[in-house]
């Protein structure tokens, strides 16, 4: 690898903290995972997300016995938060990817400490994103229809609908992540396997492991899949948002059939996807003492990133309404003046003050450099794009073609109960994740050790 | 003899005997579990032998078939009440099981048209809550204990002449039960009749009597209107004659008919009407006004003429006698074929100087023709009744025979019926349901529906109707007629019997013949009352006393639900969930107030007041109507039932609680106090305005003359847009398209019912229609334009509008939403996952989902009401208008039998079989003979959202009025 951070000014703060080790790099990556204590934090945290899991049971249960009606859908707004979540949570599931093979293709060293954490995040992101078409729909289970099997009725999906490019779009990336996320594991796994010290934790991290020895053949292997994957994953950070823009581009309502919608959804969804690696990051690396692996450095980084991406989901929000007038078309002029003064308007100001206004403070390198400024910032991020979500599904369906069938739109109990169980989904995944495999990639992170530390630079190789 | 304890033992909460009909909550998804549960124990108490074929010998319409052909529906003629009316219908029945009612074409009243509840009637067939058994004081009885028991009250009666003995209806028109009437009247001439009717024509007949010197009942022919003037007449929606009235009016409309035959409708109204809607000039007039209007109208019409009738009231302000001056002189330019009417809550003079006016203006014998009353006794509904309580605190009664009456909620509050009921030593009632009256009543007896009997009835003109039953009574109910015979020692006759011989005694000899062509035909042919000739207005015997001045502050207007009627219909959820034509209102009524009042009184819509007129309160949701006329408060009877059945029960708020004896329309002095409560008022229809959309497109009749084409945009003029995919192959097969025309519909909603009927579309209750999930395939869209105090007010029916390039059809990800051959945008309910994506790209909104099972799968008796050719659908799919894709494939079948193509007219969608105004065209566009062609082929004919390309199937002729150029100026 090229040292690249080397030739940047020296004030930066350095990838890894000085003093690190190959040996202590392992050892603390590798202890949180065969340590036998676990921490008090992660058990309460864990009640909490598996309380919230408990939450999604009954609210799935509930739905599926009694149907869609428990929620706050109507018609004419026929989508709410269940998409709001879909598209809010595949967009969160953009920042791993990105980080995993955007940034390893691009040889920006700095991405080896949060790689894993994030593909893991994205994983579990599209885990939840996942579950909303499937509960959304009025018979889910019949959702294996969306899937081109052949049957004895000769009948396919249509191919025509986003819905189905949406099936496709989205599992292609979790599967893609998967493999990712697991190849870069193994050699990981087959340090795990020989460090453990229970003959249960070391069968299971050894047939997780797939026999990785370490030799230099594996390691060669290893390198071209990973490349290979990491080529294959590229194209699929942008393909994803772009299709599931397309279930709303592709549409007729105002509001929805824009043709800013890819570019604005793929940088929206990283933009948000960041957004979740910095919320997650700044408490785990505290709780889990890995700031020295996870240093600001990482966070300035991803700071950065946001601010970029904030820009050019600023830059779709100025399009929207610079088109909606210059357009001349009276629906679309409609639709953006009922956002900015109808009933929604509280929201989408809201949402513009999170997502445009808030990051701002992001040009400020003070801001970037403190860990919980930038968390808060990230909330907000979250918080504004699950509002730009809202405001996409809700304020175009509410008032579109014709006046007599307008109408207002309010989630129910159940639809936030079915929001938080997917929170509690995700909270279990990552708090099991973080307990049982290396949340950061120790091979990965050793390379950067190859320097004497001393020299406070980050080093590349 | 042992007489029933009294008060009878109040009727054991359903609770008790049925744990699981307990009411569980107000919310639908507890009705609707409730009704289902409800199903169980129905089907426990036997209530399935729906295909018991009545053992009389009945005539299908047409084609009889050889016995039944199973799979093949039979059609048959008879007739439903309205107010006591015969309204012509023809009856599907598959099976032996009624499923749908349309107008009969050749009645020469009704002629095919209907009303919603002519249509909703079927349903009522089928309730499940209609009474079910003979009851004894509250507790389950029979027929024969029943004939048992009146047998001694008989015997001593007779011995007394009849003396004690009341008999109370409603109002009848069936010749039969008047004979009986007469002979049981003859057996015990002490015995006296009383009648009561809530919708009363009380005020149109003193009138006529006034004016006429005589009885007589006004037939308006409103086809050889030109020019019609309402005095506060709801000419569309009051009254059996309603749906003829639209019919006749919309007869010139069609197609922009007006510009070439014009006719013109003033309305003066203080409470917004579809009839007011409907006019070309709508004034706003506070009822009180309404005096000084009619006597302004008849001085300037009539002349001197009128001076009898006046009883001097105020002057009018200068503007809107400017106005009247102005109808005034159209009137008299179109003399001989004009109109004036005054509304049934107008006072007797007014209806009084009508007549007087129409016999200036010459209309007499063109467009008002008398006639002897049709009802077999055109008694005054609330003498009527007053007299009878009169003479029950006179302690004259000790015997009461109800009729399907139910004064007890419907009696003017001021009589305090119920208190003086309960005086009565023996009280017996015949009712469809166990309601307030029966409650009350020491024997209730099941009354038969009018289609589970035989029966007969006047329609409006009197033509006379031989009601046929097309299925036994489902809960053993009896008619009218067998509860007379009852009471005239003959209870083991039948209603076929009954009818038969009341015939045979009228015709003599030919009688089998004519009765069996009546029953064909459904109805008697030249059986109309023949016309009244009035040679001269007599002067009234007494000057007229002046009127006194009008009362200052807020005035109490009283008037009939727009879909439950007086309250008669308040346990049918199709009617309960038929949105109001103006208010678009569910489940609910409430006091309308002006935009202006409200203000003043610092109200919102849903603020729960308290309306108090002399020492009666009642509290009632407020709702601002635009429109309605300042300090007028308008609420609408038959809601707050307490006994009317599961539906019904405890819905609005009880209006017949400010109504009095000699104030059954206005009431003055109303107060109206704010109560800082919320009631949720569940409404389909949220936003009132087109925002400026071209969507219903409206021209006068001066303004089409100019421009023929106003209605189309720049859209049409450029062709239907390109495409790059190849145009659908139409060849020469069927194109099915539909043309509404916005200048005949007058926001009715005969079609959204009769939609429900045909497509077995399911009720959801109040809450899921607060939550935007009503069903109606079919809605009318109604918009307010204009200043809020006199609002240009539009109808416009949507359901779906079967594009050629549905947006609906692409973005359906397992292709549930097809297009067929034939252009009808397809729905297939068994493929559907209910991803609603279909429903968000449709520009229209037409689409309705089951949120949850909506259909009532588990009521028994609801099942045989069902259309068998349309899928009940599950939860979880999207359904909407299919343009009656069953009625077509049954003309397509019949068709290929023949060896030929579907002709034009030979499929009628149900819409539009049951629109009273046929704004509805059905047919196949690649005809170029078929009238739809021709239609869309109109100056007029636009689509709805053209500028979308979505090149809809339906399609709307632009509305056409015919305003006055003088009053266009001012």
């Amino acid at each position: 690898m090229t040292n690249a951070a080397a030739t940047h000014d020296e004030s930066r703060p350095p990838v890894l903290a000085p003093g690190a080790t190959y040996a202590s790099v392992t050892e603390k990556i590798s202890g949180l995972v065969l340590s036998r204590t676990t921490p008090r934090w992660w058990i309460l945290a864990f009640a909490v997300a598996f309380l919230a899991l408990q939450v999604f049971l009954v609210a799935t249960a509930y739905l599926v016995t009694t149907g869609t009606g428990i929620w706050g859908i109507r018609i004419p707004i026929g989508w709410g938060w269940a998409i709001i979540n879909f598209v809010w949570w595949i967009g969160i599931g953009h920042a791993g990817t990105l980080i995993s093979a955007i940034l390893l293709l691009f040889r920006q060293d700095w991405r080896t400490s949060i790689n894993r954490f994030a593909e893991a995040m994205t994983l579990f992101a599209v885990s939840c994103a996942g579950v909303f078409p499937i509960l959304h729909m009025g018979r889910p289970w019949l959702a294996y229809w969306f899937a081109p099997y052949p049957n004895s009725m000769s009948l396919w999906p249509q191919f025509r609908s986003p819905l189905i490019w949406d099936v496709f779009a989205v599992t292609t990336y979790a599967t893609v992540s998967a493999l990712f996320w697991y190849i870069g594991l193994i050699p990981d796994l087959a340090t795990l396997r020989d460090r453990a010290l229970g003959r249960a934790t070391r069968l299971i991290f050894g047939v997780m492991a797939l026999g990785w020895r370490g030799s230099a053949k594996h390691w060669h292997r290893y390198e071209t899949a990973y490349l290979l994957l990491a080529g294959l994953a590229t194209p699929l950070v942008v393909s994803v948002h772009t299709v599931v823009s397309f279930d709303f581009a592709v549409s007729i309502i105002p509001g929805w059939h824009t043709t800013i919608f890819p570019p604005y959804f793929v940088a929206g969804a990283i933009y948000a996807g960041f957004a979740m690696v910095i919320t997650l990051m700044v408490p785990l690396r505290r709780l889990l003492k890995l700031e020295d692996l996870i240093t600001v450095r990482h966070l300035q980084n991803m700071a950065k990133v946001m601010l970029a991406t904030g820009l050019v989901v600023v830059y779709g929000y100025a399009m929207e309404a610079f088109m909606a007038w210059y357009s001349g078309n009276e629906y679309e002029g409609f639709m953006l003046w009922n956002r900015m003064t109808g009933p929604y308007a509280p929201y989408y100001w809201t949402l513009l003050f999170c997502n445009a206004g808030v990051p701002q403070l992001l040009w400020l390198a003070k801001v970037r450099a403190s860990p919980w400024l930038l968390f808060g910032v990230a909330m907000f991020v979250n918080w504004g794009m699950w509002l730009e979500r809202y405001i996409i599904v809700v304020t175009s369906l509410h008032r579109d073609y014709l006046p007599s069938a307008w109408g207002m739109y309010s989630g129910t109990l159940w639809d936030v109960a079915t929001f938080v169980g997917t929170l509690g989904i995700f909270g279990v995944a990552m708090l099991l994740f973080v307990r049982v495999l290396p949340m950061i990639s120790i091979f990965e992170v050793r390379t950067l050790v190859r320097k004497p530390p001393s020299t406070h630079r980050v080093q590349g190789g | 003899m042992s007489r029933p304890p009294f008060p009878p033992p109040p009727r054991p909460p359903a609770g008790a005997e049925f744990p699981e009909c307990a009411p569980q909550t107000q919310d639908a998804v507890g009705r609707r579990a409730f009704l289902e549960l409800m199903g169980a124990s129905l089907a426990l108490a036997g209530v399935t032998a729906c295909t018991r074929q009545p053992v009389e010998k009945i005539v299908p319409y047409i084609d009889a078939p050889e016995g039944q052909t199973p799979g093949k529906a039979t059609t048959y003629a008879t007739a439903v009440l309205v107010e006591g009316y015969a309204a012509g219908v023809l009856v599907t029945s598959h099976e032996g099981r009624p499923t749908k009612i349309e107008g009969n074409p050749t009645h020469p009243a009704t002629r095919g048209t209907t009303s919603a509840q002519v249509q909703a009637e079927i349903l009522n067939l089928y309730d499940p809550d209609r009474s079910q058994s003979v009851r004894h004081a509250g507790w389950p009885s029979s027929w024969p204990a029943f004939i048992t028991a009146i047998a001694p009250e008989l015997a001593v009666k007779k011995l007394r002449r009849g003396a004690g003995m009341r008999l109370l209806t409603g109002a009848t028109t069936s010749p039969t039960l008047g004979d009986q009437i007469k002979e049981l009247l003859a057996r015990y001439p002490a015995a006296r009749w009383h009648q009561w009717e809530p919708l009363t024509l009380d005020s149109i007949r003193a009138g006529a009597r006034l004016a006429l010197g005589q009885d007589a009942d006004s037939q308006y022919h409103l086809d050889l209107a030109r020019v019609i003037v309402s005095l506060d007449a709801d000419l569309f929606a009051d009254g059996p004659a309603a749906p003829r009235h639209a019919r006749d009016f919309a007869l010139r409309r069609k197609n922009g008919g007006v510009a070439r035959a014009p006719n013109r409708l003033y309305v003066f109204e203080s409470t917004p009407s579809i009839t007011g809607a409907a006019a070309d000039h709508r004034f706003v007039v506070h009822r009180a006004l309404m005096p000084s209007l009619a006597e302004a109208l008849a001085t300037a019409t009539a002349g001197a003429a009128a001076m009898p009738f006046c009883r001097r009231a105020p002057p009018l302000a200068a503007a809107l006698q400017a106005q009247v001056d102005a109808v005034a002189e159209d009137l008299l330019q179109n003399a001989g074929a004009a109109l004036v009417v005054a509304g049934s809550s107008a006072p007797p003079e007014i209806h009084a100087l009508c007549h007087v006016m129409n016999r200036a203006l010459r209309n007499v014998g063109k467009t008002v023709v008398y006639t002897e009353p049709v009802e077999v006794r055109a008694a005054a509904d609330a003498l009527s009744l007053a007299a009878l309580c009169h003479d029950i605190d006179a302690g004259l009664v000790d015997q009461l025979f109800i009729i399907e009456a139910n004064p007890v909620y419907t009696a003017p509050a001021d009589l305090r019926f119920a208190e003086r009921l309960a005086k009565v030593a023996f009280r017996a009632r015949l009712g469809s349901y166990e309601d307030e009256t029966s409650a009350l009543c020491h024997w209730h007896v099941p009354a038969a529906h009018p289609l589970e009997s035989f029966g007969d009835a006047r329609a409006v003109d009197g033509t006379v109707t031989i009601l046929q039953p097309l299925i036994a009574p489902l809960y053993d109910g009896k008619s009218a007629y067998r509860f007379l015979a009852a009471l005239l020692d003959l209870p083991g006759r039948s209603d076929h019997d009954i009818v038969k011989d009341y015939w045979q005694k009228t015709w003599k000899d030919d009688s089998d013949r004519r009765f069996a062509k009546a029953l064909a035909d459904g109805f008697v042919a030249g059986s109309a009352a023949p016309p009244l000739s009035i040679a001269a207005l007599p002067r009234p015997a007494a000057p007229l006393a002046p009127l006194a001045p009008a009362a200052t502050g807020l005035t109490l207007l009283i008037a009939a639900d727009p879909s439950i009627k007086d309250g008669t219909f308040a346990n049918n959820g199709w009617l309960q969930e038929l949105a109001k034509p103006l208010t678009k209102i569910v489940w609910d009524n409430v006091a309308h107030l002006a935009p202006q009042t409200a203000l003043a009184h610092g109200l919102e819509n849903g603020d729960v007041v308290t309306l108090e007129v002399g020492a009666r309160r009642v509290e009632a949701p407020v709702w601002i109507l635009p429109g309605q006329a300042p300090d007028c408060v308008t609420v609408h009877l038959g809601f707050g039932r307490r006994f009317a059945g599961r539906v019904g029960d405890q819905v609005g708020f009880d209006a017949y609680r400010l109504r009095t004896a000699e104030q059954l329309w206005t009431r003055d002095g109303l107060r109206l106090t704010k109560t800082g409560r919320q009631h949720l008022i569940a409404t389909t229809q949220s936003h009132h305005s087109m925002e400026g959309r071209d969507l219903v497109r409206r021209a006068s009749a001066a303004q089409y003359r100019a421009a023929p084409r106003f209605a189309k945009t720049l859209n049409d003029k450029a062709g239907p847009p390109q495409s790059l995919y190849p145009e659908r192959p139409q060849g020469d097969g069927n194109a099915w398209a539909l043309s509404i025309d916005l200048s005949a519909c007058i926001g009715c909603n005969a079609c959204v019912v009769a939609c429900q009927a045909e497509n077995n579309v399911p009720v959801v209750g109040k809450d899921q229609v607060a939550r935007g999930r009503e069903m109606a395939w079919l809605r009318v869209d109604r918009y307010f334009e204009g200043s809020a105090d006199a609002p240009v007010v539009s109808f416009q029916p949507v359901m779906c509008m079967h594009c050629e390039n549905a947006p609906c059809e692409p973005v359906c990800p397992v292709g549930a939403t097809v297009h067929s051959s034939e252009g009808l945008n397809e729905m297939v309910y068994n493929r559907c996952v209910g991803t609603r994506y279909c429903s968000n790209n449709c520009p229209y909104k037409v689409r309705r989902f089951n949120f949850f099972g909506f259909a009532d799968q588990g009521t028994e008796s609801l099942k045989a009401l069902r259309n068998p050719n349309v899928t009940v659908r599950a939860r979880g799919v999207m359904e909407k208008c299919t343009y009656c894709v069953q009625r077509l494939n049954l003309a397509r079948i019949a068709a290929k039998l023949e060896g030929r193509g579907v002709l034009d007219g030979e499929v009628q969608t149900a819409c539009q079989a049951a629109c009273p105004t046929a704004a509805f065209t059905f047919g196949n566009q690649n005809d170029a003979a078929a009238e739809v062609t021709g239609l869309q082929a109109s100056p007029l004919s636009y689509e709805l959202l053209d500028i979308l390309g979505t090149r809809p199937r339906t399609r709307y002729l632009a509305a056409v009025n015919n305003p006055n150029p003088n009053l266009e100026k001012g």
